[in-house]
Order: C-alpha cells, then sequence, then structure tokens
C-alpha cells in the first residue's frame, strides 16, 4: 500500500509541475509585463533596470524555480485589472465558493442517496418514475438554465428567494460567512440547489443501478431467510456494498462541484472565487488566472488522491490484494 | 454499416438502395423516439441553415428595427402581435428570427469544433495504437490528465488563454479560439476509442498480411485500419455534437464565447437573464428551449445509433 500511494503521490507532482509550468508560460508568452508596468514611453535603460529587478534577465530556468517558490507561498504577483495582490482577492473570493460548494455537495449526496435507494426498492412504481424522469432532467439540462428557471420561478413569480449576492455576511477572522445568518442562507439556497442537481442526478442513478444489482445477490436473500427485519436488509447489508462506485463518482464530482460553480456564480452573481476567474479570462488578467488554474489543480490533484485512498478504507479486498503484491 | 471498403467504388443510386435495405434503416423504422428526435433535429437545422430565406425578419438589419415594437410578449399573449410570434427584445428584434440566426451560429461552431477534435482525435489516437512504445505512452498520460479535469473547466482555460495571447481579437480569430477551445478538450474521446479498436485490429491477419507485403505504415494505418475503426468513431461524434453545442452556449452565457456581433443561443440566453426580472421570460426562456430541444434530440439520436450499430444487441 505506501508503494501504491508514493506512486500516486508522484503522479499528482508531475500534473502540478505540468500545470505550474502552463501558468507560467502564460506570464512568458501572454504581453510583457515591463510595458505594462511602464507605459509605452519609457528609455531603453529605465526598461532594463526593471528587467532587471523584476529578475527577467535570468536564465529560463531560474526564472521558472523562482515562479515555483513564489506559487507556493501564495504569491501570483498584482492583478493587472484590480490593482491588488492576487492572493488578497483569491482569500476574499474562497470563502464563497467554499461555502457554496459545500452546501451543494451535501445536499447533492443528502438527497442523491436516499431517493436512489427509494427509486430501486420502489421500481416501477409511479413515483420512482417520477424520480427517475426528474434525474434524467437533472442529468441533461445546461446548468446555467436550471439556474435560470429556478430564478424565474422562486425568485420573479413566487418572490420567496433572493437572486443575486450573497446577502449578510459574519466575519471570523479575516474570512466572510454567509451561513451563520438567515438572510445569508435565504441568498444561498437557490445557487446550492443548482450546482446541487448535478451530482445529485448522477449519485441517485447510480446508487439506483448498484442497488438493484446487489438485491439480486444471494447473501440478500439469505438475509432475508435469516428473518432480518428490512431496513436491516436493505440499509445494512445492501447499500454499504454499493459505496465503493458511490464514493469514487461522488468524490470526482466535488471537484466538478467547484469547476461548475463558476458557471452558478455567474447566473447568481455570487461572489466567489469563479466569477474572479470568469472576469480574470474576460479581461486577459493573467495573473489571476494563473493563480486560479494552480489552486483548482491542487483541489483536483488532492482529491483525486483522497478518492484512491478511500478505497482501501472501504474496500478490504483491495488492503489484502495490494499488501499481498508490493 | 454503408461504409465498407467498396462503398465509394459503387454507383450512388444502388449505395442509397442498400442504406434502405439495411438494418441501420431498419432499426430506425422500429423506434418511435429516433423518429421524433430526427425530425425535431432536422426542423432545428433546417431552421438553422437557410434562417436567412425562412427567418420573418432580419436580427442584423439594424435599419429594420423599430423601438416601438421593443419587448413585445408572444403572440398568444395579451398585448402580443402575430407579427412577431415569440415577441421582441428591448431593441424590437424578432425573437424567432433571433433564434433562427443563433441556432445558426450554435451548430456551426458545434459541427465545426466536433469535426476538428474528430481529425485530431482519431489522428493520435491510431498513432498511439499502432505506433505503440514512447508515443503511446505520452499521448494517454496527456489524455489521462485532461480527463481527470472537467471538460467545462478545460475548454474555459484553453479560451482564457487564448483571449490572453490576442487580445484584441477580431471577429474572425474569436471564432477560431472558440473552436479551438471546444475541440482540444474533445480530442480525448475518441482518441481513447480509437486507440483501443486499433490495439485490436493491428493483431490481426490483413494488417500482419499488408506489412509482409511492403505496404507503409502510414497506408496501413489510413487505408486498412481506420475504415475498421470508425463505427464507434461516429456514435461518439454524434454525441459530441450535443455537447460542444452545449459547451458554446455555457461559455457564451458566461461571456467568453462567439463575439456579441454575432450572438449564439448562448449570447441570446445572456442578455435575456437581465430581463428576467421586468417580466420579460421569453427573451430567455425561448433561447434555452431551442438549446435543450437540440441538445436532447441529437443526444437521443446517438444513443439510437449506438445501439442500432452494436451487433451484440441485435
Amino acid at each position: 500500500m505506501l508503494a501504491f500511494v508514493i506512486r500516486r503521490l508522484l503522479q499528482a507532482m508531475i500534473v502540478m509541475l505540468t500545470v505550474a509550468f502552463i501558468a507560467f508560460m502564460l506570464f512568458q508568452f501572454v504581453g510583457d509585463p515591463v510595458t505594462n508596468l511602464m507605459g509605452q514611453d519609457a528609455t531603453a535603460d529605465q526598461r532594463a533596470r526593471l528587467r532587471a529587478e523584476l529578475g527577467l534577465d535570468q536564465p529560463f530556468v531560474l526564472q521558472f524555480a523562482h515562479f515555483i517558490g513564489n506559487a507556493l507561498q501564495g504569491e501570483f504577483g498584482i492583478s493587472l485589472r484590480q490593482g491588488r495582490k492576487v492572493s488578497a482577492l483569491i482569500a476574499e473570493r474562497f470563502p464563497a465558493t467554499l461555502e457554496l460548494a459545500a452546501v451543494a455537495a451535501v445536499i447533492g449526496l443528502a438527497l442523491g442517496v436516499p431517493l436512489g435507494v427509494y427509486a430501486a426498492l420502489r421500481r416501477g412504481k409511479f413515483m420512482s418514475q417520477l424520480v427517475m424522469t426528474g434525474s434524467l432532467l437533472g442529468v441533461s439540462l445546461p446548468n446555467f438554465l436550471i439556474g435560470i428557471l429556478l430564478i424565474l420561478v422562486f425568485s420573479v413569480l413566487l418572490k420567496w428567494l433572493p437572486s443575486f449576492g450573497r446577502g449578510d455576511v459574519v466575519a471570523i477572522g479575516a474570512l466572510n460567512f454567509g451561513l451563520l445568518t438567515w438572510d445569508g442562507i435565504k441568498h444561498l439556497l437557490l445557487p446550492a440547489f443548482t450546482l446541487a442537481l448535478f451530482p445529485m442526478a448522477l449519485v441517485l442513478r447510480l446508487v439506483r443501478s448498484e442497488m438493484l444489482e446487489v438485491l439480486r445477490t444471494d447473501y440478500i436473500k439469505f438475509a432475508r431467510a435469516r428473518g432480518l427485519p428490512d431496513r436491516s436488509v436493505y440499509f445494512g447489508h445492501a447499500l454499504k456494498n454499493t459505496l465503493v462506485p458511490v464514493i469514487t463518482i461522488a468524490g470526482l464530482q466535488l471537484g466538478g462541484i467547484i469547476a461548475f460553480a463558476i458557471i452558478t456564480e455567474t447566473v447568481f452573481q455570487w461572489p466567489g472565487m469563479g466569477l474572479l476567474f470568469i472576469q480574470a479570462v474576460q479581461f486577459a488578467d493573467i495573473p489571476v488566472m494563473a493563480a486560479y488554474l494552480c489552486l483548482i489543480a491542487l483541489i483536483f490533484v488532492v482529491i483525486n488522491l483522497a478518492v484512491d485512498l478511500l478505497y482501501f478504507a472501504v474496500d478490504p479486498r483491495l488492503r489484502i490484494e495490494r499488501s499481498g503484491g508490493h | 454499416m454503408a461504409s465498407t471498403p467498396s462503398a465509394p467504388l459503387a454507383p450512388t443510386a444502388s449505395a442509397l438502395a442498400r442504406f434502405l435495405d439495411g438494418d441501420v434503416w431498419h432499426s430506425f423504422k422500429q423506434s418511435p423516439t429516433a423518429m421524433v428526435a430526427a425530425v425535431i433535429a432536422l426542423v432545428c437545422v433546417v431552421a438553422a441553415v437557410f434562417a436567412p430565406w425562412l427567418a420573418p425578419h432580419n436580427p442584423q438589419d439594424l435599419a429594420s428595427l423599430q423601438l416601438m415594437d421593443a419587448r413585445l410578449p408572444p403572440a398568444w399573449v395579451a398585448d402580443g402581435q402575430a407579427r412577431y410570434p415569440l415577441g421582441t427584445d428591448d431593441q424590437g428584434r424578432d425573437i424567432l428570427s433571433a433564434l433562427m440566426y443563433g441556432a445558426r451560429i450554435s451548430l456551426l461552431v458545434g459541427l465545426a469544433s466536433v469535426a476538428l477534435s474528430m481529425v485530431l482525435g482519431v489522428g493520435l489516437g491510431l498513432l498511439a495504437g499502432f505506433v505503440g512504445g514512447r508515443i503511446d505512452s505520452f499521448i494517454m498520460r496527456v489524455c489521462d490528465v485532461m480527463l481527470s479535469f472537467p471538460a467545462i473547466l478545460v475548454a474555459l482555460l484553453i479560451d482564457g488563454v487564448g483571449r490572453a495571447m490576442f487580445p484584441n481579437a477580431h471577429e474572425a480569430l474569436a471564432f477560431t479560439v472558440l473552436i479551438l477551445a471546444i475541440s482540444l478538450t474533445g480530442w480525448v474521446q475518441y482518441a481513447r476509442t480509437v486507440r483501443g479498436s486499433t490495439l485490436v485490429e493491428r493483431q490481426k491477419e490483413y494488417v500482419q498480411a499488408a506489412r509482409v507485403i511492403g505496404v507503409s505504415p502510414l497506408r496501413i494505418m489510413r487505408r486498412h485500419v481506420l475504415p475498421n475503426v470508425l463505427g464507434p468513431v461516429l456514435v461518439l461524434a454524434t454525441i459530441q455534437i450535443a455537447s460542444a453545442i452545449i459547451t458554446e452556449a455555457t461559455l457564451s452565457f458566461l461571456g467568453v464565447g462567439v463575439p456579441p456581433t454575432s450572438p449564439s443561443l448562448g449570447t441570446l440566453i445572456r442578455v435575456g437573464q437581465d430581463f428576467l426580472f421586468s417580466g420579460e421570460w421569453w427573451i430567455t426562456i425561448f433561447p434555452g428551449l431551442v438549446l435543450v430541444m437540440i441538445a436532447l434530440s441529437v443526444n437521443l439520436l446517438g444513443d439510437w445509433l449506438r445501439d442500432a450499430l452494436n451487433p451484440r444487441l441485435r
């Protein structure tokens, strides 16, 4: 198992280095920072001095090492559009996205798993058909359309929920959290549900098909024959054995939630990292783009690694096979 | 399948007759879902392609716009006018015409990026499967890394880099960047599929026979292996058209897609969202509906094609 972990860690490092290299190349090839900082009328002498100050006259490899060193400390320079440090901008926006993604993930799992079990147990009944049709819509409708439909129904027609911004937030240290106020929760509901719909539908369909598969096996028949109550058969025996594929998909969807937050945040004008990134793309704000690129890659690499490690915790067969092999 | 190696030699009429007699057409006639999906897709495509002739108004002709007609609801709602069946937007543009022109751009970008990613993916997949070794493992590692990120994120990043490199891009360049962004994301699927089937085909006698008589590897790949791995690619391409159209709509909705001078369905939805609160729901809901209709019908067609081409299901 240790060899497996080390191999995965090495792979993760290679991915991170590649992404860092792409981010570094952005700075190299897109626009000249000296021209950006000094304008067109600076003399050749001034330019050369600034170039030396910024370390731009050093060899390529040294510059890359310097970039990595800065990136490890979270320094990506100054946003070209907002004139502030990128690290400060990200720190300001990060809690909003984290809140949104976490609530969406909880909604997705908390509704997806039970609905999937329900659809499997009551197969062919009207309600479970309804759930399955709904989940088909959830998988195939584009995310931003769902958001717009929810705004139309709940904000414009029913006027129940607000449709943009975060509402009141409470500051804890340097970070702002909206989950602690009633107004913040009301603002969070629509975007979180929009974001949760796709992973929820996916988890639901997966749990249903896995449950149907497991319910046919012999050990379920045996458990029934032993006279165990239905609840213990369904949840103690059947559901437990559907968990391996569910964990994979749920884990990978967590990354998907953070990526799709870009779209949801645009629909609901949610002041998170995704909105920051979209504005950076629109205005070619390289430092912000590079920082977001590295951060999102880090999040994905960590999630993928965590999912791989979770297998060992969930599936005892893997522990035996792997430890025997290495 | 109609595309056996001798098909190009046969006269067109007999190829059509053979298609009408074949399995694929038969299974099409058996599937009501496929027929409904095909009709919807066909109506959308015809309306989009012939928009300049079919559309009641020309949304790009500024001279014909009348501010008097702005924000009219659809014809069946009170205050609606029969001249504008689906209503008008804030500048008096006919929504129906804007939809037809918008679908034209969406389909154009979607088809172009699917074609490009197919050529790229099939080429790299053939190369990886046929040559093997370092080239194979390099291409497959790149695929792994790209697949571990959601497609929309990769497309956004490529699009962002493209925009940063050409900040003052004119219209044609903006389209190129967009199409490149979508196809550089989509090729991975083709490459993996084609590599898999190439690995199987490579072992077969006809490839070894071609090698023995001294046919060059490039020619073996193109003339012998390629026709035999195209079946799954066809199915994949159909489904990818839907996802390319949705990716384009998403990017345009985010404001980093097509240039605003030539609005696609995604741009129309983006613009219309601002009018949701003043009650003009039709400006954004109709483009959304058309987008879903196109994507859903193409997806259903793809599902049907996959089953029809799968010999195990017959």
